[in-house]
């Protein structure tokens, strides 16, 4: 326990001085996924609001496709990116691999299908509810996509919180595509797990302080979306109807 | 007078339900139309089809394709923005510039009477205001043929009654206007001519007097029965 409440202390004492060590690997872990979400979300985004719409020949079995990808597991992300940007491979001649761009990329690639597939669901739920609607007034194919996905931003905020989520928690894929190289491709997951097998227990433990933290604050931004819609989207009840009520109420309990 | 709609035979079919089988129907510019029948017996499946929203699977639909029509739902969908935005979104869409939209949507607001919640957040209006809006879409449009959708069965009477004196005002305008209605006293007030429909079929079509005062059908002669007697 001791060495558990030590290494904490430490921990907090790391954070708390702003340690150049520890805010290098912070910084880098935030930028890799902040970058790979907005890459997956503006190619996301579109896709999903189009499959919310769109009824094609063969649309089930891309469904089921894109549902499948939900369960990628991130190291077979980060091997099928490390064998794209290997050498002999097709990507090869980039020579992104083990840099920082490897990274982005293994992110963007597994944090596409949550979009995409949370996008679809949000747009095809809403394009069954009141699409026809909005086919009434002219929008038709993708311009009503574009239309539900505007009107359903509140929502879509909680998706792209969700997937930030997935990125900075992710270990694997930026393992095996970023080499965990000090000062250039380490991130906060990668080094808590060689920190941990090196026995330098505070500063895993710090990393995972701030792991956490970036964690609840996305779970306390989601807490505030989802208020905030509800607010918007059930005003407060009328008054006038309530205190036009309130006699014959007090009429029937006395 | 100006030939809308030529329904020959039409009919749709869901999976393996018939909404519609074997309609018949010429609508003229300027005809008050409602349709009547029971709840399932393909009222909304009919404006659906009159709109374009729905393609027959069977028999012959001529439209006249230079007629501008709107269609009014039973629960309007208001967006999560302002009641403005809500009506010029619709010109928009039919290639009205942004800025010249929100004009006429303005006007159009003043027109049903609500310019003064132009700027309030839509999905705050109430049941009567937000059909109001959409009614101030038709008219923003300039549609020439309304269609609606059960408009004021989920409306308190005060509303209902706004919601049919625009209706009635827009019909004099020389807008056609279809309907569908539970409310026979609605029908009686607003039609000029009734089609019942039974199960995917249309039964009588009428002028309102003879629907209302003439012999019917067995299964429209029951409806009426059944909603006054």
């Amino acid at each position: 326990m001791n060495t558990f409440f030590d290494s904490a202390a430490t921990a907090f004492s790391l954070i708390t001085s702003l340690d150049p060590l520890l805010a290098g690997i912070v910084g880098r872990s935030l930028a890799v996924s902040v970058l790979a979400c907005l890459l997956a979300c503006s190619a996301g985004l579109l896709l999903g609001a189009w499959l919310g719409v769109a009824r094609f020949r063969g649309r089930a079995v891309v469904l089921a496709l894109l549902n499948t990808a939900l369960a990628l597991p991130s190291v077979v992300v980060g091997l099928v990116v490390y064998l794209l940007l290997s050498r002999s491979g097709p990507l090869g001649f980039l020579g992104w691999l083990f840099s920082f761009k490897a990274m982005v990329l293994a992110q963007t690639i597994l944090v596409l299908p949550v979009v995409t597939a949370l996008v679809r669901q949000t747009i095809d739920d809403a394009e069954r509810s009141h699409g026809e609607q909005f086919a009434s007034l002219g929008a038709r194919g993708f311009m009503r996509s574009l239309i539900l996905l505007w009107d359903e931003r509140h929502a879509l905020l909680t998706v792209l919180v969700a997937a930030f989520g997935r990125a900075v928690s992710e270990v694997g894929a930026v393992m095996v595509v970023g080499g965990n190289i000090e000062g250039f491709t380490r991130v906060m997951t990668t080094a808590i797990a060689l920190e941990t097998s090196k026995g330098d227990l505070p500063l895993a433990l710090a990393l995972g302080m701030v792991l956490l933290g970036v964690v609840l604050l996305l779970n306390g931004l989601m807490a505030l979306v989802r208020r905030w819609r509800e607010r918007l989207d059930d005003p407060l009840p009328d008054l006038d109807a309530a205190l036009a009520a309130a006699p014959v109420a007090r009429g029937a309990s006395s | 007078m100006t030939l809308l709609f030529d329904l020959q035979a039409v009919g749709v079919q869901f999976g393996r339900v018939q909404a519609l089988r074997g309609c018949n129907l010429r609508i003229q510019a300027g005809e008050r139309l409602a349709l009547v029948g029971s709840n399932g017996s393909g009222k909304s499946t009919l404006l659906r089809t009159l709109h374009g929203l729905v393609k027959p699977d069977q028999g012959q639909f001529q439209v006249d394709a230079r007629t501008r029509q709107a269609m009014l739902f039973q629960r309007p969908y208001m967006l999560r923005a302002s009641v403005l935005h809500n009506v010029a979104l619709g010109l928009w869409l039919s290639s009205v510039p942004w800025k010249l939209a929100r004009a006429q949507a303005l006007q159009a607001l003043e027109r049903v009477g609500l310019a003064d919640l132009a700027g309030r957040h839509a999905k705050a209006l109430s049941g009567g205001q937000q059909q109001r809006v959409a009614l101030a879409r038709a008219w923003a449009l300039k549609a020439e043929v309304l269609l609606l959708d059960e408009p004021t069965s989920s409306l308190d009477p005060a509303a209902k009654r706004e919601v049919e004196r625009l209706m009635a005002e827009f019909a004099d305008d020389g807008m056609t206007l279809i309907f569908s209605s539970h409310n026979l006293g609605q029908v009686k007030r607003l039609a000029s001519r009734v089609v019942y429909l039974e199960q995917g079929r249309l039964v009588a079509d009428l002028p309102t007097a003879a629907f209302f005062n003439g012999p019917l059908p067995e299964a429209a002669d029951n409806f009426l029965k059944g909603e006054f007697g």
